[in-house]
């Protein structure tokens, strides 16, 4: 039995520059894998190479044992994919757009709704509706739908979660846990740490090329070293206070916190010390646990998005 | 195949959804042969003339007299010299002088013979030409008094009385066409490539050749509705029927909406933007209708030029309309029409299908 997709060496070159530089990795069936990176690592690319609508300059990639160059009728068939831009026709219906789809692949809507009803529960009240006039969320339900209603035994998603509610990205991952536990293999993108944890194996991306393959702890054992959250009054001036302390390696923004790599033998109270000296008030910094974002950072050495 | 019928449904409901097109398939073509034929006609009626009559002789003013009546001068001023004639036309009083020399009525007695000078306004050249060369006619008409031996006769044959519109209005019917067949679904594609549809469209088993259809068919059909249209309106407004079958007609749009359709798709595959296609369709346009003997005939352009003209698909279909609406031929008679219009259609989609890619 193969795997549900083998990538061998796969690179695809735009002009001059590379967009994806030789990738190796297999994905199992029923997996759910992550790919992590920042925008123009090449996340995109390698999914319009396997849903063959690239076609690769080196390497080979098979989809289902199918290969990516010869087979791409048989592949569009088996898989589903949902780009990272909103890609159904606005001036058609929820419903309309559904059956097209459905049509498309020669299926009905009707056979596979178990499949989709999950997600489509939540949109079936508009189902009368434009695709134009639905929210983020619900847009992203719809082209869910539309790319499950054939049945898919591979599932391409590039960031489906970008830019809609919590919500509704929780609902989309229990959704992707239900695809797993009926077999379907899933690649999905995304921008979101949180989300990278609940991936089985996630594939840290730069400059078109896999920094590392693994599952979100082994990374994190992998690559994970002593990590400090530190706040203040003024986040920003202590930004550049930390990054210029001598026992601090790296500092990065992380939401409300930032996020402190020591250099061997640092301590946090005499760095806390060190800031309330420079005229910070309230710090607080204590050692936390090293999420993929910080271990993302140690080997790129650059953040996977823009805090 | 099978899912053909669903794409055309498609199709037809987002046209049907679109708030513009559908009210432009209506209005357009009313204001096409409304507008258009009166506009674009480049015969003279109505020139305002100014007369330098320094001879002032009875036979001068029977000149002038004789000059006005045809409807086709009117005289708008009477300066005492040419100078002050060509101050007229400066300050656009007047578009053509006539000037009397003071003794053209003894010259005319004595020997025979006497001169004129006709000067027309050639800003615009053509209206300038034909305006003097009318207004010369009038003149050798009427100058003499008494008949010339010679009598000269123009006959305009299939269009006796030499009109404007049933020579104009065919050919708007085949801008008509260009426009609605060749421009909006080169558009469509270019649109469905912008908003990112296509790419959803092409992961799925949808063969090329269906997806094709389905953009072109939509647009075959609404061409032979707006050209029924189009003859109807024809008919309303200008009493025009064509002297020949409606279903010749038909035959060249036939042959010539998937011609122009198939070059609009090519222009969509290799467009990434609406803004790109649009602007390479009006470049056409502009240089099929120019060279179409839409405006002036093809026959009397330079060599080069015709050339040019050969492989313009607008040119074969407008001969073909207005012999069929003025002269009555049947497609026997324009077989050379039917081959190149074939011949365009062919070259087109086969074109069309081979340069739309799937995958890159």
């Amino acid at each position: 039995m193969t795997a549900a997709i083998e990538i061998d060496a796969l690179a695809k070159h735009f002009g001059a520059t590379g967009a994806l530089n030789g990738v190796t990795v297999n994905v199992e069936r029923g997996e759910i894998f992550g790919l992590i990176g920042p925008d123009g690592s090449g996340k995109s690319t390698l999914f319009r190479l396997l849903v063959t609508l690239l076609l690769p300059d080196g390497g080979r990639a098979t989809v289902e044992g199918l290969d990516i160059v010869k087979d791409f009728l048989k592949i569009r068939a088996r898989v589903g994919y949902m780009p990272g831009r909103f890609s159904l026709y606005p001036d058609l219906t929820v419903e309309e757009n559904l059956h097209l789809f459905a049509t498309l692949f020669g299926v009905r809507v009707e056979d596979n709704r178990p499949l989709i009803q999950r997600v489509y529960s939540h949109i079936e009240p508009f189902r009368r509706r434009r695709a134009s006039a639905l929210s983020g969320g619900m847009k992203q339900k719809l082209a869910l739908s539309c790319a499950l209603i054939h049945r898919p035994s591979v599932l391409f998603l590039d960031e489906p979660t970008t830019g809609i509610d919590p919500v509704s990205r929780a609902e989309l991952w229990e959704t992707l846990a239900d695809l797993k536990r009926q077999g379907v293999t899933v690649m999905v993108s995304t921008p979101y740490m949180d989300e990278a944890r609940l991936c089985d194996r996630v594939a840290l991306m730069q400059s078109g090329r896999f920094l590392d393959v693994a599952s979100p702890p082994e990374i994190v054992a992998r690559h994970g070293t002593t990590t400090w959250a530190a706040r203040a009054e003024r986040m920003s001036k202590l930004l550049t206070d930390l990054r210029a302390h001598p026992t601090v390696e790296t500092c990065y923004a992380f939401g409300d916190r930032h996020h402190v790599t020591p250099r061997p033998g640092a301590s946090p109270l005499l760095l806390r010390a060190a800031m309330e000296t420079l005229g910070h008030r309230q710090v607080e910094i204590s050692e936390i646990l090293p999420g993929i974002e910080d271990c993302f950072i140690r080997i790129a050495g650059q953040p996977p998005r823009e805090p | 195949m099978k899912t053909l019928p669903f794409l055309l449904e498609k199709e037809f409901k987002q046209m049907a959804r679109h708030l513009f097109l559908p009210k432009m398939f209506i209005i357009f073509p009313v204001i096409m042969t409304l507008l258009l034929p009166w506009a674009a006609d480049p015969s003279i009626d109505n020139i305002p003339l100014a007369l330098v009559d320094r001879d002032a002789s009875p036979r001068s003013l029977r000149l002038a007299r004789a000059l006005t009546a045809t409807g086709d001068f009117r005289l708008a001023t009477r300066p005492p010299s040419f100078p002050l004639a060509l101050e007229d036309i400066s300050a656009g009083r007047a578009e053509i002088i006539l000037e009397i020399p003071p003794r053209f009525s003894a010259d005319l007695q004595r020997e025979g013979r006497a001169t004129l000078l006709i000067a027309a306004n050639g800003v615009n050249g053509t209206r300038g030409g034909l305006a003097a060369a009318a207004l010369a006619t009038l003149v050798g008409e009427t100058a003499g008094g008494n008949p010339l031996p010679l009598q000269l006769h123009t006959l305009q044959r299939f269009n006796p009385t030499a009109d404007y519109k049933p020579f104009m209005i065919p050919a708007l019917l085949v801008m008509l066409m260009t426009l609605l067949c060749g421009f909006l679904p080169a558009l469509n594609i270019v649109g469905e490539k912008e908003s990112g549809t296509i790419e959803q469209i092409n992961v799925t088993p949808v063969g090329k050749f269906t997806f094709i259809a389905a953009k072109l068919i939509p647009y075959w059909l609404l061409g032979a509705v707006i050209l029924a249209y189009g003859i109807l309106l024809a008919n309303l407004f200008y009493g025009l029927t064509p002297a020949g079958s409606i279903g010749t007609i038909y035959l060249f749009a036939l042959l010539f909406v998937p011609g122009i359709a198939g070059m609009g798709l090519i222009v969509s595959n290799h467009s990434a933007t609406m803004q790109q296609a649009m602007f390479v369709m009006f470049f056409f346009l502009i240089l099929f209708l120019l060279m179409s003997g839409f405006f002036s005939p093809v026959e009397s352009m330079p060599a080069w030029a015709r050339a040019i003209a050969a492989c313009n698909p607008l040119k074969y279909f407008v001969q073909a309309i207005r012999a069929v609406y003025l002269k009555g031929s049947a497609a026997a008679d324009l077989r050379e029409q039917l081959l190149a219009l074939a011949a365009f259609a062919l070259l087109t989609n086969a074109w069309a299908v081979w340069s739309f890619r799937k995958s890159s």
